[in-house]
């Protein structure tokens, strides 16, 4: 029997598997089609102080290998999370994470704030790394000093885990991934999606409403492994890797170049149930290869 | 699912018939399947609304129009081919909650797809509905044949190749909006808006079933999103594809 468990800051894990923010709903959207609670965490959509009715359509734009968004961070606010989706997904056997989102400083800190009353919300995933929205967003994650500022504004008012998803649309992104490490980060996600873009040649027009969206998808793999590779190195808080993970052997690459946990985003759109998989092809692979926990091949790259 | 036939029935269509494994689960027409693409170049599943089912059989056909590689991938789907399906999705047409009797069910392209499910469920409820189709011309209006089966057919083509010349809304059957009750439409948007905008001058009951670019097909994605009266912004696979046009923002 196979060790999975896996720790992030001081937050256990069942295994290393997550559902990516924005990819997997509140999780109840996918009841029907898989067992939530073998996950090790699912991390719920973007949620913002309050509601916003996220970008016109069209948002999504089909790429070689991959997909632009252009969602906004559609979601009708804490309040309502609190009110109507918590009762629901504080039922699952799982780490419910909530994805934090804020258009300024003060917005983020309260959104925390109100989530760090829930009890069965462990932890949250600071998102300074959204492409798409106007204000805020990306915005912080892209400088080492707005990212090292809202997270130790939001570190003051959140008392229980805390990760930051950085942005992969930097030069440095270990500079980022140091900068929110030092302002009290218990770890950090990567990659958000990497901005891109789509034009319809027959219209001479975007594809997408805001033109610019983000990309994610199989083809954005190499550079999600290299970023979380080199983050690894760089900070001592654990790396969660995402960008692309479409089975359990693109998990186990993301585990090598250093990530304790991953996430699964767009894999989700093509086959609901490719996050239960993927736990099952990570015990295979440790069994096939006489490991006796996962943690024997975090970081592990030879 | 297994493929069960495949063959072209118009210059870009195919019609996909799949095998389901088992008792056909139940389904209304307007809903859709997410069809996985047999093709290592194209990443997301394609929704397809389902063109009529054969219960004692289990067996559901798709008329799919080849337009891209996705659905040029699914045209080459050879029988016996696996193909994995997700359905039913999203809600249908309102037949079976809503009172009616004399509907009108309009289709333009291959948006005609969903509304031969919507006849062969109409007729089981003992109503001969009245369809009008249009197209730019004659071929590319689609299996004209079965639906005769369960109700007249009326046609425009922007041609004159068949039926009327023009298009649907201009069709001599809209100049006594008594002969119906309702109107149920799939087809190009600029049509279901032209169709909607006559049912709201006439004070027609109209459901339309949009066609939005989707990912994931079950709601978590929200890329899918139509603006709605009551809501706002919701995703067309899980309230739609169907929608009262009385929610809609198309009027304002």
């Amino acid at each position: 029997m196979v060790q999975l468990s896996t720790k992030i800051g001081s937050l256990e894990f069942k295994n290393p598997v997550m559902t990516a923010s924005g990819t997997f709903g509140y999780g109840t959207e996918y009841a029907d089609f898989m067992d939530i609670n073998r996950l090790g965490a699912i991390i719920v959509k973007g949620t913002t102080l309050n509601p916003r009715q996220g970008n016109p359509y069209p948002r999504m734009a089909e790429t070689p290998a991959g997909m632009l968004n252009a969602v906004g961070l559609q979601n009708k606010g804490v309040d309502y999370f609190v009110d109507h989706i918590y009762p629901e997904v504080r039922k699952f056997q799982t780490n419910v994470i909530v994805n934090v989102s804020g258009s300024s400083i003060e917005d983020y800190v309260q959104c925390a704030s109100i989530i760090n009353t829930l009890d069965d919300i462990p932890a949250i995933e600071l998102n300074i790394s959204c492409p798409n929205v106007k204000q805020g967003g990306m915005a912080f994650g892209v400088k080492p000093e707005s990212a090292a500022q809202v997270v130790s504004a939001v570190r003051k008012a959140y008392d229980k885990t805390l990760i930051v998803k950085l942005s992969p649309n930097v030069t440095d992104i270990t500079e980022i991934a140091r900068a929110v490490e030092g302002a009290g980060a218990d770890s950090v996600s990567l990659i958000n999606t990497m901005l891109g873009m789509a034009i319809d040649a027959e219209k001479r027009k975007p594809i997408l409403s805001t033109v610019t969206g983000g990309m994610s998808g199989p083809a954005v793999k190499p550079v999600a492994l290299r970023m979380v590779w080199q983050t690894a190195k760089a900070v001592k808080i654990p790396v969660i890797g995402l960008g692309g993970i479409c089975s359990a052997t693109d998990a186990i690459e993301f585990l090598l170049a250093g990530a304790s946990a991953i996430q699964i985003g767009t894999a989700n759109f093509i086959d609901p149930s490719i996050s239960e998989k993927v736990v099952d092809g990570i015990e295979d692979y440790l069994s096939r290869h006489g490991f006796n926990s996962v943690q024997d091949i975090i970081g592990a790259l030879e | 699912m297994v493929v069960a036939d495949n063959r072209l029935v118009g210059p870009c269509a195919t019609l996909l018939t799949l095998q389901y494994p088992g008792e056909l689960p139940d389904m209304v027409a307007g809903q859709f399947a997410e069809l996985q693409v047999p093709s290592a170049k194209v990443l997301l599943r394609r929704p397809i609304s389902i063109h009529s089912i054969d219960r004692a059989r289990n067996l559901v056909e798709f008329l799919i129009q080849i337009v891209g590689e996705g659905t040029s991938s699914l045209a080459e789907l050879k029988q016996g081919d696996k193909v994995n399906v997700l359905l039913p999705l999203g809600n249908g047409f309102s037949y079976r909650t809503t009172h009616v009797s004399r509907p009108l069910l309009i289709g333009g392209g291959v948006g005609v797809a969903p509304l031969l499910f919507l006849g062969q469920e109409l007729a089981e409820h003992g109503i001969r509905p009245v369809f009008l189709f249009g197209g730019r011309t004659e071929s590319l209006i689609l299996r004209k044949e079965e639906f005769m089966k369960y109700g007249d057919l009326f046609m425009t083509t922007e041609d004159g190749s068949a039926g009327e010349k023009g298009f649907v809304t201009n069709h001599s059957l809209l100049m006594d909006s008594e002969s119906f009750d309702r109107i149920y439409a799939c087809g190009p948007t600029p049509m279901l808006k032209a169709v909607a905008k006559w049912a709201k001058e006439h004070e027609m009951a109209c459901e339309v079933s949009l066609e939005h670019r989707m990912a994931c097909g079950i709601g978590a994605c929200l890329c899918c999103v139509e603006d709605t009266a009551d809501e706002g912004n919701v995703c067309v696979c899980k309230e739609g594809p169907v929608f009262n046009i009385d929610r809609l923002k198309w009027f304002n």
